[in-house]
């Protein structure tokens, strides 16, 4: 167990700077999830703190020793991968003492070690096959017996769940959760999935084309994003944005000025644009509601439902709607929406801060 | 996959066009190892039956005392030039395919170069090298020769395979604590067994084959490879065609055990990328 601290980490390939200057820390015990679209550098981040790719400036410590210039195996980390990484020729048992063995570690306590681990993640009776052998979940799961039964201060995980299917994906999210509850030892979780983030993290780092955007607790991101980038990233329908026009204090969405939000926040400031952010839930749908337009879409779930409403000047929403409602395609609809709970963003993306 | 009948029965009347046509000389020299000289030129494509059979071929490539001699210079020469091109070729693919570094692409390009320039053409140069080397009339030559030459195909059927392989088991491996050579030796290598194979038959029968350069490097009396020592019942007036075929027959069976050894492997390795295992 120990703390993890990435301070000014600059990675460069060649040319390409793909980390900007980033520093962060992650604390004794916690769960960290990287999260951002594909390329943004999360893996290469992840990789650095492993010792597999060199840093080109900065330095990352572990447990407050710096660790920058030590082989991967010597930095007390245990990383799994997207594809599983298994040794194919070794069978289930070979796969998870194989690095104690390589490290001398005397074979009883091997054996004990290895037990503990199928224990753990239920692979007793697979200990004899070999991966090909294995389902995609079980050979997941050997990955992550390989990485407990080193008993690292900190765990890396690479997507480990993007090749399982969606079932699959949800319940050893549950299981790794359990794993972190159970073992208390800190864990780095790169995810593009948003939705896992949410469930799994303690703590979330946003990352956006090499730089953080912003870093909180899952709550944290979803009630105050730091900027347009993180609001429309996190939360499941996406929060919705509308241009609006700021005329005397007030956002005026369409010059035909249909509904207006009234924001002391930019009285002060010189906006003339801000866009405005509107979370699914926080769109109520009332017959007297002050904004209208027409269902575009109507996604049922079972237990929610959502309206894809197109206003009048073509943007569309997307709303929440009561499950046992009914709605038809080209219907008009009104609605209000929750205006405490409104995010306003600048034209350059921050969020302007409310009052 | 289409089943359907018709096509399976043209894709199948292909193929056996195809071996027939492919076993045909292969055939016809077995047959006629088994006749007199009389014979053979009387009636080439009849089966050695009756008074066409004859065992003289045999007989004189087995009175001749060099041949076992031969065998083991040809035997000796293709095995370690195959451990040295599967060895140095699996180990090149996997630097130029591993790790980044300055000039990779130009390396991995004048490695492979090999496979459009035939080595032939620099025949008179590494013969001038290997008379000032002192090599000539040595089997050690001709594994160096064999060597250079199988190296190209090699580097780059192992480099497009490697490439296509994860290289999250390596960095997993880097984790565990192995060194470099231990990845290339325990991670690497198991992982490219199939294709292994693959390399070890078409290095191996060209070197098996070949006539050129055990003429020109190495003709001595000691260094004779089998290909070289069946050109003695050549002769500049006669040939003994019997002995002759009788000792390709005979030479060709080595080549076969090894194919056989390697052939399971080898359609695995040639179907390796087709099909998702
Ligand atoms: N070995 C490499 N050489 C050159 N560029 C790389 C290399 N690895 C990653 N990159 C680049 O770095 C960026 C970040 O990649 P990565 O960390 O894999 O993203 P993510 O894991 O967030 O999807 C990408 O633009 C990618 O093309
Ligand atoms: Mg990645």
């Amino acid at each position: 167990m120990a703390t993890l601290d990435i301070n000014n980490v600059v990675k460069q390939f060649g040319k390409v700077e793909v980390i900007h200057d980033t520093s962060l820390s992650v604390k004794d015990g916690e769960l960290m999830v990287f999260v951002g679209p594909s390329g943004c550098g999360k893996s290469t981040m992840l990789r650095m703190i492993a010792g597999l790719e060199e840093l080109t400036a900065g330095e990352i410590k572990i447990g407050g020793k710096k660790v920058d210039r030590l082989p991967p195996a010597k930095r007390g980390i245990a990383m799994v991968f997207q594809s599983y990484a298994l040794y194919p020729h070794k069978d289930v048992r070979g796969n998870l003492g194989f690095a104690l063995r390589h490290a001398g570690m005397p074979k009883a306590e091997v054996t004990q070690r290895v037990d503990a681990a199928a224990d753990i993640l239920g692979l007793g009776p697979l200990m004899e096959r070999r991966p090909s052998e294995l389902s995609g979940g079980q050979r997941q799961r050997v990955a992550i017996g390989r990485a407990i039964v080193r008993e690292p201060e900190v765990f890396l995980f690479d997507e480990p769940l993007s090749n399982l299917d969606a079932a699959l994906r949800v319940h050893m999210r549950v299981e790794i959760l359990k794993l972190h509850q159970r073992l208390k030892s800190t864990m780095i979780y790169v995810t593009h999935d948003q939705v896992e983030a949410m469930t799994l993290a303690d703590r979330i780092v946003v990352f956006r084309d090499g730089c953080v955007e912003q870093i909180g607790t899952p709550l944290e991101l979803y009630r105050n994003p730091a900027n347009k980038f993180v609001a429309g990233f996190i939360g499941s329908p996406a929060m919705n944005f509308i241009d609006a026009d700021v005329i005397n204090g007030n956002a005026i969405h369409a010059s035909e000025a249909i509904a207006s939000v009234p924001s002391s926040s930019t009285k002060d400031a010189n906006y003339t644009k801000v866009s405005i952010g509107i979370r699914p839930e926080d769109i109520q749908i009332q017959a007297n509601g002050k904004w209208s337009g027409t269902v575009e879409v109507y996604e049922h779930l079972g237990g929610e439902a959502y309206l894809h409403v197109l206003l009048v000047d073509k943007q569309t929403v997307v709303a929440r709607a009561d499950a046992d409602s009914h709605y038809r395609i080209g219907e008009t609809v009104r609605f209000n929406v929750v205006q405490s709970k409104l995010h306003m963003f600048a034209e350059d993306g921050k969020a302007i801060p409310k009052t | 996959m289409r089943n359907n009948p018709l096509s399976s029965i043209a894709i199948h009347s292909v193929l056996i066009l195809y071996s027939l046509l492919a076993l045909f000389p292969l055939v016809l020299i077995a047959i006629n190892s088994f006749k007199s000289k009389k014979g053979i030129f009387r009636d080439p494509m009849a089966l050695p039956l009756g008074d066409l059979y004859s065992s003289k071929g045999y007989q004189s490539v087995l009175a001749n005392g060099d041949f076992p001699l031969y065998f083991g210079n040809s035997l000796i020469v293709t095995l370690i030039s195959l451990v040295f091109i599967l060895l140095l070729g699996a180990m090149a693919a996997h630097a130029l395919t591993e790790f980044r570094f300055k000039g990779n692409g130009l390396l991995g390009l004048y490695l492979i170069l090999g496979i459009m320039v035939p080595i032939r053409l620099g025949t008179v140069a590494l013969l001038e090298l290997f008379v000032k080397l002192g090599l000539t009339n040595t089997l050690t030559a001709l594994v160096l020769v064999y060597t250079a030459q199988g190296l190209p195909i090699a580097i780059f059927i192992f480099t497009e395979f490697l490439k296509s392989v994860s290289g999250e088991i390596k960095d997993s491996a880097r984790i565990d604590g192995l060194s470099e050579y231990r990845i290339f030796f325990e991670v690497v290598l198991p992982l490219i067994r199939p294709v292994i194979a693959t390399v070890a038959v078409f290095s191996m029968i060209p070197i098996w084959n070949d006539l050129w350069f055990p003429l020109i490097l190495s003709p001595g009396e000691g260094t004779r490879t089998v290909t070289l020592g069946i050109q003695q019942f050549i002769g500049q007036y006669t040939v003994n065609w019997s002995a002759v075929l009788a000792a390709l027959s005979v030479a060709i069976m080595p080549v076969l055990v090894m194919y056989v050894i390697f052939s399971k492997q080898l359609i695995r390795g040639i179907t390796a990328g087709a099909v998702k295992g």
